[in-house]
């Protein structure tokens, strides 16, 4: 196996608010292999993107990391623990955009509206230049322009030289994306993360975004973090999955196993709620029984057990599961397989 | 963007037209006309004047002609380049207005400038730094700002500054150089003594500016973009000026229109109390005294100028909002 180039050990993420404290991220953990895709799955408001922006240090205040470590490998060399890291200081910076680059959530909205979308992109692309120039000159702005002209190609946008021109609102849904996926591409990362990039655009659409982003993967062996709601996004793209639910990891494993063999409950729930070709048409769709617990209510013990079919009494609803492998490369945060082992609350 | 700009210049002749009928409509309509006025205040004073002069001069002066050939004789006046001739000073009414208008154009930039120069950076310190000692600090500040009515922050500077320093800090000049000819030495003394009235003019509204600065920002930095130009590594101070802090301007800038009509009239009491040159007390003084044309002309001016800073201020926004510029071509 190889050495992951990112390690998110135990993560801790929440939001001091007046009514009270915002457990958005408690306790996370997963790896990501070089050339690697992994998708994070959950329902809306579990945590997702909370979990990514911390990777970047970029969780709005009152949003704080609060716990856990973020190890991140520059050159398969020594990790460094972006917690630890100033989120204002050149070292967090450095590697903001040029070796960990997001896909923000809402791409209507992720450009600047009076700005040119070829101008963030040079922007990003003058600021990150020893990406491409290690030594020498500064990148100029027509060089700059240039490459940004070249990677719009290179992302499928007809008429590049005229798009860069373009701003975010005149163009198309799609066109938007693919821009703002040359743009977390132009600084080469090591680590990509794709934060919802295919919700609020059409199927079509949402099919070429995610070619164009296992191709990306498969040339350049780009690390990718993907997020969805959608699990059938998941099986297009992802080789390993994190399974989210109340800002806590379920179950984490290979795609095949967790399709084929899903063992926490949460996980069987959501695939029982996808649509899929075996399920006869026109058939009614189970849905997870109760709703999402409001983020100031969490639930004690299991986050899952109000709405767990399988919650074992006494047990469940007292303390927290912890995270145990379940089968070969394959873990689960439930007592059904580990009842001794609890996590701190 | 040039046909933006045309649009609006082809405006300008029409509402000149409108506000011209508007202006003298509203300049006509107290009872009386300047010289029952006249005749008033020359029975309070002890003297009188016989019917017959009355009669005389208010033939002289067009007053007994109906109100509409009184506004065509204006117009046909002014046509000419001519503001006609105030009734109460019997002096060319251009003479009357024009270095006071200088004055109040002046006084109106300077207290602009240094309304948005102390307003902007502060309404961005605080957006940046919410909750912190001086962001509450400047929100008091700020509240005090709106709330002190600024005639009374120029009777206290004023106070102050004759208790302690021994200087007396009304007017725009020093007494040697109220009636001298314009020349580098009265225009230096004009800037020593134009800074207090500016400040004092444009406390409440930088106060004002700077709380829309920080809520403006504020709605900003919640924006996704400001996620993308943070996430690709741009230092904080950088992207934001650079990003949400150029959106949050663009609705002030549709503002600097009314900028100096407001000083026109807010600035009365101000300029009475600090005995400031500009216009504000004469445009007051015509109208009482009925001095129609020179009311008139004060008044037509102050739109001119009401039209032509909104004309800014619209070229402005568009040329800073590229979703303005671009969707009106
Ligand atoms: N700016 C914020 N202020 C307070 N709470 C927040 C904020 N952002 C996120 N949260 C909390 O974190 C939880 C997870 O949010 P998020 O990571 O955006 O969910 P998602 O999985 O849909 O991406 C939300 O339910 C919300 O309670
Ligand atoms: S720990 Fe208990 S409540 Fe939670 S998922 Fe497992 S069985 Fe259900
Ligand atoms: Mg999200």
């Amino acid at each position: 196996m190889t050495t992951p180039v990112l390690e998110v050990k135990d993560l801790r993420v929440h939001f001091l608010l007046d009514e009270g404290v915002v457990r958005a991220v408690d306790g996370v953990s997963f790896d990501v292999h070089p050339g690697q895709v992994v998708g994070i799955v959950g329902e809306s408001g579990c945590g997702k993107s909370v979990t990514v922006k911390a990777i970047l240090q970029i969780v709005e205040p009152p949003g704080r990391i609060v716990g856990g470590r973020i190890l991140f490998r520059k050159d398969g060399a020594s990790a460094a623990d972006l917690a630890e890291l100033d989120p204002k200081g050149a070292a967090m910076r450095a590697i903001r955009g040029a070796e960990i680059a997001l896909i923000p959530q809402e791409p209507m909205a992720a450009f600047s509206p009076v700005h040119t979308v070829g101008d963030q992109i040079i922007e990003a692309l003058r600021l990150h230049q020893r990406q491409w120039r290690p030594e020498g000159s500064r990148l100029s702005r027509g060089e700059a322009r240039q490459l940004t002209v070249e990677l719009f190609r290179s992302v499928g946008i007809s008429m590049p030289a005229e798009r860069v021109d373009a701003y975010s609102w005149q163009l198309s849904g799609g066109l938007r994306q693919r821009a703002m996926i040359a743009m977390a591409l132009s600084c080469k990362p090591r680590l990509l993360i794709a934060d919802e990039p295919t919700t609020a655009i059409d199927v079509t659409t949402q099919a070429q975004i995610l070619t164009l982003l296992r191709d990306q993967q498969r040339r350049d062996g780009t690390a990718i973090v993907f997020i969805t709601h959608d699990l059938g996004v998941i099986a297009q793209m992802a080789h390993h999955v994190v399974v989210m639910y109340l800002g806590r990891v379920m179950e984490q494993g290979a795609v095949a196993d967790i399709f084929d063999a899903p063992k926490h409950p949460y996980t069987r729930a959501l695939l029982k709620s996808i649509p899929t070709v075996r399920v006869a048409p026109r058939t009614l769709l189970p849905t997870i029984a109760g709703s999402i617990p409001h983020p100031l209510g969490r639930p004690r013990g299991c986050p899952f057990h109000p709405r767990c079919p399988d919650a074992i009494p006494g047990i469940c609803a007292e303390r927290v599961p912890a995270l145990r492998p379940v089968g070969p490369g394959q873990r689960a945060s439930c007592f059904l397989y580990h009842r001794d082992e609890a996590d701190e609350p | 963007m040039t046909r933006y700009v045309l649009k609006r210049l082809v405006l300008l002749p029409v509402l000149l037209f409108l506000f011209s009928v508007t202006v003298f409509a509203i300049v006509q309509a107290p009872p009386g006309d300047f010289l029952t006025t006249y005749v008033a205040t020359l029975a309070s004073s002890g003297s009188s004047i016989s019917a017959e002069q009355v009669e005389a001069l208010r033939r002289e002066y067009g007053l007994d002609q109906p109100v509409w050939i009184q506004y065509l004789r204006w117009m046909e006046n002014l046509a000419k380049g001519n503001l006609g001739l105030s009734l109460e000073y019997q002096r060319p009414n251009a003479e009357l207005i024009g270095e006071r208008l200088v004055l109040t154009v002046v006084l109106a930039l300077f207290s602009f400038v240094f309304t948005w120069v102390v307003a902007v950076p502060a309404g961005i310190y605080s957006a940046m730094h919410p909750r912190s000692a001086l962001d509450y600090t400047l929100t008091i500040l700020n509240y005090v700002g709106v709330a002190t009515p600024n005639f009374m922050l120029a009777l206290v500077l004023m106070w102050s500054a004759f208790a302690y320093f021994g200087v007396s800090v009304t007017g725009l000049f020093s007494p040697d150089f109220v009636d001298a000819r314009w020349s580098v030495a009265r225009v230096v003394d004009l800037l020593k003594h134009l800074w207090l009235p500016a400040v004092v003019l444009g406390i409440a509204g930088t106060a004002r500016l700077t709380r829309v600065m920080r809520a403006n920002l504020l709605d900003e930095l919640n924006k996704p973009y400001v996620t993308t130009a943070r996430a690709k590594g741009l230092s904080e101070w950088r992207l934001v000026l650079r990003y949400p802090a150029r959106l949050a301007l663009n609705p002030l800038v549709s503002t600097i229109g009314w900028y100096l009509p407001a000083l026109f009239s807010g600035s009365l009491i101000v300029a009475t109390v600090m005995n400031l040159p500009n216009i504000g007390p004469l445009l007051l003084r015509a109208l009482i005294n009925q001095d129609m044309y020179l009311a008139g002309s004060i008044l037509l001016i102050y739109c001119f100028l009401t039209i032509v800073g909104t004309l800014i201020s619209d070229i402005l926004l568009a040329w800073l909002d590229p979703r303005i510029r671009l969707e009106e071509s």
